[in-house]
């Protein structure tokens, strides 16, 4: 194991950036308290009691000096926080090649899935120097997806995605903590974060599996076949549902009026709860799919349903 | 609620009488805020899921009794009117008209948790209750469990506040008895009739939202 | 306790078990506060042992992972509940804001012995809660693990936390009420002490802030045994709607936990430096902005949780905001000392000690406010030691010395001051020990309530667990000697500080009624000044 350490490992492009603004913190934070803690303490000792009385003068404030130190502490507060916004800034916009993987926490376990077919068990493959994407969701209670070395962390929540990136600058293995309280086991459901040389990565993305590593569409498409999609949903949109092929990331103009953009998320609730945000020009008519899908079912879907282009013909 | 139904009307932290009725006074005010950010947690709620989702609290609102709820709010406002009638009597000294209008203030709120009853009873038996026996036909039921969770919730609450009153009615309706109100001595009933009128402000706000979902 | 003189007082003037528990005198009450929760206290510190014992091995070997969850979770409730939300204000605000302001007592006494009962009540649900197999929720009972997936008492413990609330609602009530209307004849709001400032914002904290709380562990509880949706996804419900709920509460939670002790520190530094506080005005107006802005700020604790990353800018921003108010009274205090004639005696340096450890605490929560840090450390043992240095560092440490400071006039006794200053010694080591290791440990990736960690973290656990043997120590002391004392320590004068302050002209212990005759005030607060009616030092202090 490593030893003693007062940092973790920087590998992540993130993680310098992160560690900058903590020794800047640091820095402060040790100016301020020993400005404090020394004054009081020559305050102490250099003005301590003397017997027969000192003469205190009647000193009981300033407007200028009050000024002066709410002043600079506000303008240090401000420059901290824009400092840690524009990082925070960077951590939500994942680069649009970005590798993707689907991730779902349930007590007390991270199952992870690649694109490509592998699956993965507390354990995370990536290679070094790509941005990686996380599609996160959990099975049950909130869960938090978190590395340390890496310097990211993000909630998988019930009922809804949240995403999380990073790009690997280092080849190792790095600590996965789920850092959301969840049970018994919660301090159980660690994991490892390997990266790999890219040559390493594609090589162990390839890899046997025990069963065919089938590519998360083919997965997908034979779930939307299974579960009789294609008769409501047919390509050349003569259904009583929308053609699916292109609505990733569209524009859809709801049937209340608003528009919203078909991420990830709306496509979850589409399956899961059809009837809360309806496309203009359709009918209640979809039926639920809660209980029916699990959430990695319902991911496997999804990545069929992005992998439909506009213009092709449907299954 | 407040010491001061003590046999003598100055109670011994007061330097007098004024003093103590503005501290009275300001009490119950903090309390009123209070209370409104008890409420509010529940409005808050209440908006949030109405928003996402409002298809279902307009289906959940059309089940509700209007007839019943416009009914309570008429009998709520008018024990309204008789509790500020009853503060009046007790300021000029009128002592039996002062336990008349506090009787029917009680009166009247008995009415609406009556009725109240009446509702809840004809929720149970259509299997609208949230929990195990929640039945809905339709789609969206989920969403409808949970408007009338927060019906529930929020006029449960509501009724438990006005339970409250009944007790405060009472204890006023027992001193008004024994002369012990005046022009020199009324705090506890204008308290109470604040503490009453908030209650009934709290409904105003409950019936449009709960009952008038979506109606014309 | 009797007089040879045969002088009565509040503490003698009755001494049968229903003069106690049906008392409506504030300085009583204050006395039933203080033994309530110090057994709350030591209750916590128990839970807290068990805690450290578990972390001073990486393996789960000293409990098991369900007891270990109850650990944590109920040494939170416990102390943040039952001991830090209280201290202070239902202990030496109880006794103190009538005597500060003049008054014979707060403006509802029926209500202040209304709120300990509500107190006990909820502590009993609470403990019975922790009795018959306690909690695991952890003290934020997130859903839907707390609504749907803890095979915990999660049920009773709302319940207990939903009473209590109350009973902090009634003091803040009480207080508001008191501090507006019953001031002694001359005692202008920019007259009194900062004492009766802070309490006055922490009591609108408390009484705008408790009943969101009240409301959501009663929704909780309702989901709970109902099994309706409101906070679980599962039946269509909004887990971070919870969050919202219970962080909008908690955050000003934090601030009714800070505030009185920050009273506390005004007091004393001014007593015992023999000067006029510096910025009264400023202090004062930074209370009540810590009040408002700390309304404003909930979301800082969910940055990622999942809310929308514009909302996380404004919070971010926002909670920048509310470390000015605190810096400022920080500068205003040292300078306070600046010229001063400082004596060295236990109060003041446990009120110099919160200077130091309260600067420190409050520093570190720059770092969580910053959005691209707070990523890293949320939800790790950075945040850990950011709280505890607050609110141990912090409130216990102004506690302490007010619970010093106003013992002789509380009892009538003088503690032994050597042994007080070899504890709060004895205190400031171990603590830093406990909880400075925290924050490499948390910035290092140990996240909180982990059973079991990964083996290079023990190290710093070790440092940890033996800094908690010795504040474990360091507090048993002033227990000790503050009940010696009671039977043997020297009786203490009127005003053996010769501290400016109402409460000073009264004798020690007071009698039930406080003042002969309501005093008439005539000068602002803190009258050390070199023409003051303080303006001279004490005679050595009685030993």
């Amino acid at each position: 194991m490593i030893g003693f350490r007062l940092f973790p490992e920087q590998a992540s492009t993130i993680a310098p950036q992160v560690d900058a603004l903590l020794f800047f913190l640091i820095g402060l934070s040790l100016f301020f308290s020993l400005l404090i803690a020394g004054l009081i303490v020559v305050f102490m000792v250099r003005y301590r009691r003397r017997p027969g009385g000192d003469h205190v003068p009647d000193i009981h404030g300033s407007l200028a000096l009050e000024g002066l130190w709410t002043a600079i502490p506000f303008v240090l507060a401000m420059t901290v926080f824009f400092w840690g916004a524009s990082i925070f800034a960077t951590m939500q916009r994942p680069p649009d090649n970005a590798l993707e993987v689907h991730v779902v926490g349930k007590q007390w376990m991270w199952k992870l899935q690649h694109m490509e077919g592998r699956r993965e068990i507390n354990e995370l493959h990536v290679p070094v120097g790509r941005a990686v994407k996380l599609l996160m969701t959990s099975e049950d209670v909130i869960h938090s997806f978190y590395v340390p070395e890496f310097r990211v962390k993000q909630d998988a929540v019930p009922g809804r995605y949240s995403s999380i990136w990073f790009e690997a600058t280092k080849p190792g293995t790095y600590h996965l903590f789920c850092a959301e309280y969840c049970g018994t086991l919660h301090s159980g459901m660690i994991g490892r974060i390997v990266a790999m040389e890219p040559a390493a990565f594609e090589a162990w993305l390839g890899g046997r599996q025990a069963g065919a590593n089938v590519p998360i569409e083919v997965d997908g498409e034979g779930i939307f076949r299974a579960q009789g999609c294609g008769t409501c949903h047919r390509a050349d949109g003569s259904g009583q549902g929308p053609a699916l092929q292109g609505v990733f990331g569209k524009t859809v103009t709801l049937a209340s009026g608003q528009t919203l953009v078909a991420d990830e998320g709306y496509l979850r609730e589409s399956i899961l709860d059809p009837n809360a945000q309806i496309v203009a020009g359709y009918t209640s008519v979809m039926p639920t799919f809660q209980g029916l899908l699990s959430e990695e079912d319902v991911m496997r879907l999804i990545a069929y349903v992005k992998s439909l282009k506009a213009g092709e013909g449907g299954s | 609620m407040h010491s001061l139904s003590d046999a003598q009307p100055l109670a011994h932290q007061f330097d007098d009488t004024d003093q103590q009725r503005r501290a009275v006074s300001f009490g119950m005010w903090a309390f009123l805020v209070n209370e409104i950010m008890f409420f509010g947690g529940l409005f808050a709620t209440y908006t949030v899921y109405r928003v996402l989702y409002a298809h279902a609290f307009h289906d959940g609102s059309h089940h509700l009794d209007i007839t019943l709820g416009t009914i309570n709010t008429a009998v709520l406002i008018a024990s309204s009117l008789t509790m500020a009638l009853g503060v009046w009597s007790a300021e000029h000294g009128k002592r039996r008209p002062l336990m008349a209008w506090l009787l029917m203030t009680l009166l009247l709120g008995g009415v609406f948790v009556g009725i109240k009853a009446v509702e809840y009873h004809g929720k149970w038996v259509d299997h609208l209750v949230p929990g195990p026996g929640f039945v809905w036909h339709g789609e969206g039921a989920q969403h409808v469990q949970i408007f009338y969770s927060l019906y529930f919730a929020m006029t449960g609450f509501h009724a438990l506040h006005m339970l409250v009153g009944f007790g405060l009615l009472t204890w006023l309706i027992i001193d008004a008895r024994r002369g012990r109100f005046g022009p020199a001595y009324y705090a506890p009933v204008e308290m109470v009739g604040l503490y009453w009128h908030f209650v009934d402000i709290v409904w105003i706000f409950l019936f449009p939202l709960l009952y008038l979902i979506g109606r014309h | 306790m009797s007089e040879p003189d045969g002088r009565r007082h509040y503490l003698n003037v009755d001494y049968g078990v229903r003069s106690w528990l049906l008392t409506t005198d504030h300085k009583r009450i204050a006395i039933l506060y203080l033994c309530s929760i110090t057994a709350m206290f030591i209750l916590g510190g128990l839970f807290a042992v068990g805690i450290r014992l578990e972390l001073l091995t990486p393996q789960g070997d000293f409990v098991q992972a369900d007891t270990y969850n109850k650990l944590f979770t109920m040494h939170g409730v416990v102390m943040v509940f039952f001991f830090l939300i209280p201290s202070i204000p239902a202990v030496l605000g109880n006794f103190l804001v009538p005597m500060m302001i003049g008054a014979r007592d707060l403006a509802f006494p029926r209500i202040n012995l209304l709120s300990w009962y509500l107190y006990v009540l909820g502590a009993l649900f609470t403990l019975f809660a922790m009795i018959t197999g306690g909690v695991d929720t952890g003290w934020t009972f997130y859903t839907p693990y707390s609504t749907a997936s803890s095979a915990t008492n999660v049920m009773p413990t709302a319940i207990g936390i939903f009473i209590t609330g109350f009973s902090s609602i009634l003091t803040g009530l009480n207080f508001i009420a008191t501090i507006h209307t019953m001031r002694a004849p001359g005692l202008t709001w920019f007259r009194l002490p900062l004492f009766v400032w802070a309490h006055y914002a922490t009591s609108l904290i408390m009484v705008l802030g408790t009943p969101v709380i009240a409301i959501t562990v009663a929704l909780v509880g309702l989901e709970r045994g109902l099994h309706i949706g409101i906070f679980d996804p599962a039946l269509g419900g909004d887990p971070i709607l919870f969050q919202h709920l219970f962080w909008f509460y908690s955050h000003p939670a934090v601030y009714i936990m800070i505030l009185p002790g920050m009273g506390v520190i005004s007091e004393v530094v001014t007593c015992f430096a023999r000067r006029r506080i510096y910025g009264y005005g400023f202090i004062a107006a930074s209370s009540l902005m810590i009040a408002l802005l700390g309304f404003l700020v909930w979301g800082h604790h969910m940055f990622v949780s999942g809310q929308s990353q514009y909302a996380a800018l404004v919070f971010s921003f926002l909670s920048f905001f509310v470390a000015i108010p605190s810096a400022v009274k920080v500068f205003n205090w040292t300078a306070t000392l600046y010229r001063g004639s400082i004596a060295w005696d236990s109060p003041m340096l446990y009120a110099l000690g919160f200077m130091g450890l309260f600067t420190i605490g409050g520093l570190t929560g720059l770092f969580l406010a910053a959005l691209g840090l707070d990523v890293h450390v949320h939800d790790t043992y950075f945040v850990v030691a950011h709280f505890h240095y607050i609110m141990v560092g912090g409130t216990i440490m102004a506690y302490l010395g007010g619970v010093h400071f106003w013992w002789p006039k509380i009892t009538g006794r003088m503690y032994p001051e050597a042994l007080a200053k070899v504890s709060g010694f004895v205190i400031f080591l171990g603590f830093n020990l406990t909880f400075f290791p925290q924050f490499i440990l948390g910035y290092l990736g140990m996240p909180r309530r982990y059973h079991s960690y990964p083996d290079e973290f023990q190290v710093l656990n070790v440092f940890s667990t033996a800094g908690a043997s010795i504040l474990g120590v360091g507090y048993l002391l002033p227990l000790c000697y503050f009940l010696w004392s009671l039977r043997y320590g020297a009786k203490a004068p009127a005003n053996p500080w010769n501290a400016a302050g109402l409460e000073w002209q009264t004798l020690s212990p007071p009698p039930t009624e406080n003042f002969e005759t309501t005093p008439v005030v005539t000068t602002d607060a803190y009258d050390y000044g070199p023409d003051g009616a303080r303006a001279t030092p004490p005679e050595a202090a009685v030993a």
